[in-house]
């Protein structure tokens, strides 16, 4: 989230998408009714906002919205082109951000096109794009050129009004599904959000991300709250639900294959030395008043983050141990774990709290890769669908030859450490009772296993390949075979090597070796004066613990980055300092300084210094990016289907899916897993109930007695053409597999008229599989029930994500 | 309890959503739930959790009691009134949190199951971690990458992968990084992409 939770009921306006918050997120919900309820604030004030829901299907969010719509899974960025063309061809945008806060001024490179689907610099061969002529034309300084009246052909403003005009309302409801009237209505409350006193959020899950689109779905959302003035405002943002207690936290600390922690990017093989790698990854400052903190300050990162990992082993002369960090050859990310298996290149696989079986994509195609393995590690409180995958589905024990470990981790309140919330909060947990039976910490196993690994190195180091990062990395823990969370919460801080005291900013750090810092973004969260993440001074006092009233509570926790609750807050206000609204204030010059929320700036800086930063500190332009060269699908959000679809693309029937997403079973050459309309006339999405969480819940009781057993949810229209009522049992085939589970026939979902071709959707929850409570009750049934047997395995050109949530089904009765 | 405010009814209560107002029943249950609920926590000790689910980050007040046999007993787990993010209130989920807590479905024990073997064998806690360890170091010798075709330096580990980090506390998140890129994985993933 670019803002938090509690800084909901500051909008005006909330647009949900992709996302049921009522049932997925109920009690951060509770934010969203006081925006609409609050009788303690009126409209302006946090009260009497607006809700609008566009869902494939109707849930509790949408009983509760002021506008529903039913939306066609996957067609967000449509849902999203179409208001932007209605703002801009209505004149509505929030001029002076627009001016001064984004990238709309800036020229881009003559050579730009976009026709027929296609961006310019695609290769058909490789299905990738060179994006060369995405690039802003620069002057003789390297800046690039502007022109602030918007006027110039080849501007940003220009280029998108263009490339959105397509998107009137008649193609937007054709795409979608969604009326035309209802979709007009929507976009007269979204028209008026670009006034400097009234401000929209945008609140998203796992249905956008989880689409071959989804970067460019949620982009589509960020470029209509730039260009309505409402990113880095309370009460406004880009603002993503996430599904984990801790998902934020680890993906801040990177356990992820493209990054390092705190966001920088993993070296590539091309990246010799640490000046390639810095002048590779490092953002350049296209401005002259751009900061460009980021790309200013990349090599100081790094050097401190190479610090923190090999200590002494890191010097000047060894460029501080830059050649011990891995350098991958290509994608490694979820999908291509599995692929890798399949092509028998991928030895052993470590999971922890993570059941790839039940994940997916495409389970079946999972367990085969499973199968294919030498070891599987599955580090866990319960039994998963993944220690158990040898007897699993169509498995046969006896021909499984993969080696399987299950390791007993103790669960999140049997031990200490933080978890980071959606909003960024770090907040931090006490352990409260002891390991159950022989149950061990996860970095606990780990320590244990690499002091395990160092040992067969150390003893015979002729033997092994390249020993140098492992005999070195920095274990300097009082008892390294046991850290504890607070001396790795400490190093994550980061300290000056010098005085051996525990730094308050990132800004301290320097690229000489002499700080080191395991994540930047962290830096002042455990300074000398303690562990900020524990503190506790919330709403038993509001008017001391939240002195502007906005929600901050800024000594409850703490907030990355610097304790900052909303991000580009520079942006709440206008170019002279104040903010856009008096009354939901972010940051304020009060002629000395910024005062308000944690401002996202330098904390001094007089806006009115003709050399003052531009407000988006951390980008090269210094601005918020309408247009961007950093995705792989183009740099303006276009609509695509999804890969399979039921309908042509109507905006260009010859480029109808994602030109670049990654094909992997036609990349290995295996046959195609992609089934066609004719075969698989009914679009399918998957999704998630309350009572549930993934797939841990399985294994409690009481959830488990809430909500039983496996179902699917299929409209009136399609169970009567079909003959079948609620409680029947109904098959759901995909071109990769099947599920049998009972049906719930009902009116939350629907027919759509796509430009008058009739379709439907159903929905499929997720949770269940052959581990569990349930499974125990149903053997046999539950061989049945993993939704993700049904999903294809394809995902996003950008980040790989697997399209979990648009895909061709059949249903049928049993 | 004549000035009992919604926070405090919150408080003595335990879970805020499904909680009946007063006036709907017409008459005062809080005395009796908080002497109840006085009685369930008499003589425990407070401990500051957060709900291991979703990531809206509800903060959870936990309650434990040493035993007479020098064991630590969880009697009960609710919503912290104090929390700017719950103010008190739990979902399903987080108020059954207490059953994910303890649960007799735990696996207790390091289990192996040799290749072809059907069945899972109970193992010790060296023997897995001398296997695991053995394994991982000859997949790295086997696929480690010290230089590619084109002659640069990648140190890169390819028949390794691990994912996870969604349920585990942060610092163990980044310590799990900072070993697994230390023995050169590439293949390091966890939730957020699924």
């Amino acid at each position: 989230m670019t803002n938090h939770w509690r800084d909901i009921k500051n909008a005006d306006l909330i647009l949900i998408n992709g996302a049921n918050p009522a049932e997925a997120h109920p009690v951060g919900f509770q934010w969203f009714m006081r925006a609409k309820l609050d009788p303690a604030r009126g409209p302006g004030n946090g009260g009497g906002a607006k809700m609008v829901h566009a869902d494939p299907r109707f849930s509790r969010t949408s009983a509760v919205a002021d506008i529903y719509v039913r939306i066609r899974t996957g067609t967000d960025v449509a849902y999203f082109g179409g208001l932007i063309n209605y703002v801009l061809q209505n004149s509505l945008h929030h001029d002076e951000y627009v001016k001064h806060y984004t990238n709309a001024s800036f020229i881009v490179k003559e050579g730009y096109g976009f026709k027929d689907g296609l961006f310019s610099g695609y290769d058909p061969q490789h299905r990738a794009y060179n994006i060369a002529s995405w690039g802003y034309e620069l002057d003789e300084k390297g800046f690039a050129r502007r022109d602030l009246t918007l006027a110039h052909p080849r501007c940003v403003f220009q280029l998108m009004k263009a490339h959105y005009a397509r998107y009137a309302p008649e193609m937007v409801s054709r795409i979608t599904g969604i009326p035309q009237d209802d979709f007009m209505k929507i976009a007269k409350l979204v028209g008026e959000m670009g006034r400097p006193d009234k401000v929209m959020t945008i609140v998203y899950a796992v249905g956008l991300t989880h689409h071959t689109t989804g970067g460019q779905l949620i982009r589509s959302g960020a470029v209509l709250q730039l260009l309505l003035g409402n990113i880095g405002r309370p009460g406004g943002g880009m603002n993503a639900e996430r599904g984990h207690a801790n998902i934020q936290g680890n993906t801040d600390h990177a356990i992820s294959w493209e990054i390092l922690p705190g966001y920088l990017a993993i070296p590539a093989p091309g990246e010799r030395t640490l000046d390639d790698y810095v002048k590779e990854k490092a953002p350049k400052k296209l401005d002259p008043n751009a900061w460009n903190f980021f790309g200013t300050n990349y090599r100081k990162f790094m050097v401190s983050l190479l610090k923190a990992w090999y200590g002494d082993a890191a010097t000047k002369d060894n460029e501080f141990a830059f050649n011990y960090i891995p350098k991958p050859a290509g994608n490694s990310s979820w999908m291509s774990i599995f692929d890798q298996a399949l092509r028998g290149k991928m030895e052993g696989v470590i999971l922890s709290g993570m059941t790839a079986t039940s994940i997916g994509p495409d389970s079946n195609q999972v367990l085969q890769a499973l199968a294919n393995l030498k070891w599987l590690v599955v580090m866990d409180a319960f039994p998963t669908t993944s220690s158990e995958f040898w007897h699993g589905p169509g498995m046969d024990p006896a021909k499984v030859q993969t080696e399987v470990f299950l390791l007993p981790c103790t669960h999140w309140i049997e031990k200490e450490g933080s978890f980071v919330n959606s909003g960024r909060w770090m907040q931090w947990k006490d352990q409260v009772i002891p390991p159950q039976g022989e149950a061990r910490d996860d970095h606990l196993i780990l320590a244990d296993l690499f002091h395990r690994i160092k040992d067969l190195y150390q003893h015979d180091p002729h033997v092994g390949k390249f020993p140098d990062p492992i005999l070195h990395l920095q274990m300097d823990y009082k008892d390294p075979l046991k850290p504890t969370l607070d001396e790795i919460a400490q190093e994550i801080n980061g300290e000056d090597n010098v005085t051996e005291k525990r730094l308050s900013t990132f800004a301290a750090l320097k690229d000489d070796g002499t700080t080191s810092a395991g994540d930047w973004i962290y830096t002042g969260s455990y300074p000398e004066s303690g562990n900020l993440s524990k503190r506790r001074e919330g709403v038993q006092d509001p008017e001391k613990n939240d002195p502007t009233g906005m929600g901050f509570y800024p000594r409850w926790a703490w907030s990355w980055p610097l304790n900052r609750r909303v991000m580009y807050n520079r942006a709440s206000a206008d170019l002279a300092g104040q903010p856009w609204d008096p009354k939901r204030p972010g940051i304020r010059w009060d002629g000395a300084q910024w005062t308000g929320d944690v401002p996202d700036y330098p904390p001094k800086m007089d806006p009115k210094d003709p050399k003052a930063w531009l407000p988006f500190i951390m980008t090269s332009e210094g601005t918020g990016r309408l247009f961007s060269a950093t995705m792989a699908d183009g740099p303006l959000p276009e609509h695509y289907e999804p890969v399979e679809s039921p309908v042509e693309n109507a905006l260009h029937p010859g480029v109808s899916a994602s030109p670049v997403a990654f094909l992997y079973d036609q990349a290995a050459g295996r046959p195609s897993r992609f089934g066609t309309p004719d075969e698989f006339p009914i679009i399918a999405t998957t999704y998630r109930l309350t009572e549930h969480e993934h797939y841990i819940t399985q294994q409690v009781e009481r959830l488990v007695q809430l909500q039983p057993e496996a179902f699917v949810e299929l409209p009136e229209g399609l169970a009567q053409e079909k003959s079948i009522k609620s409680g029947d049992m109904v098959r759901v085939r995909s071109k990769r597999g099947e599920i049998q589970v009972r049906a719930v026939v009902t009116r939350r979902l629907g027919q759509l008229d796509l430009g008058g071709k009739k379709v439907y959707q159903i929905g499929i929850p997720i949770h269940w599989g052959f581990v569990g409570v349930s499974a125990d009750m149903f053997p046999e049934k539950s061989q049945h029930w993993l939704a993700n047997m049904l999903t294809p395995f394809v995902g996003d050109a950008n980040a790989r994500t697997p399209e979990f949530k648009a895909f061709l089904v059949n249903v049928e009765k049993m | 309890m004549a000035t009992l405010t919604r926070r405090d009814f919150i408080k003595w209560t335990g879970v805020g959503a499904g909680t009946l107002a007063l006036s709907e029943l017409g008459f005062d249950l809080a005395q009796a739930y908080s002497v109840r609920q006085t009685l369930r926590i008499a003589g425990a000790t407070q401990a500051h959790s957060i709900c291991p689910y979703c990531a809206v980050g509800c903060s959870l007040l936990a309650y434990t009691r040493k035993e007479a046999d020098g064991t630590t007993r969880l009697l009960q787990i609710e919503g912290d009134p104090d929390s700017p993010v719950n103010e008190g209130r739990l979902c399903p989920k987080g108020a059954t949190a207490m059953d994910l807590a303890i649960s007799t479905r735990r696996v207790e024990r390091p289990l192996y199951r040799a290749p072809g073997a059907s069945t899972w064998q109970q193992v010790s806690w060296d023997f897995v971690l001398d296997k695991v360890a053995q394994n991982i170091k000859a997949t790295r010798d086997r696929t480690f990458v010290t230089t590619d075709a084109a002659g640069n330096v990648v140190n890169r580990c390819e028949g390794l992968a691990f994912a996870g980090g969604a349920a585990f506390s942060s610092e163990e998140g980044y310590f799990a990084t900072k070993v697994m890129r230390g023995l050169g994985a590439v293949y390091l993933e966890q939730q957020a992409r699924v």
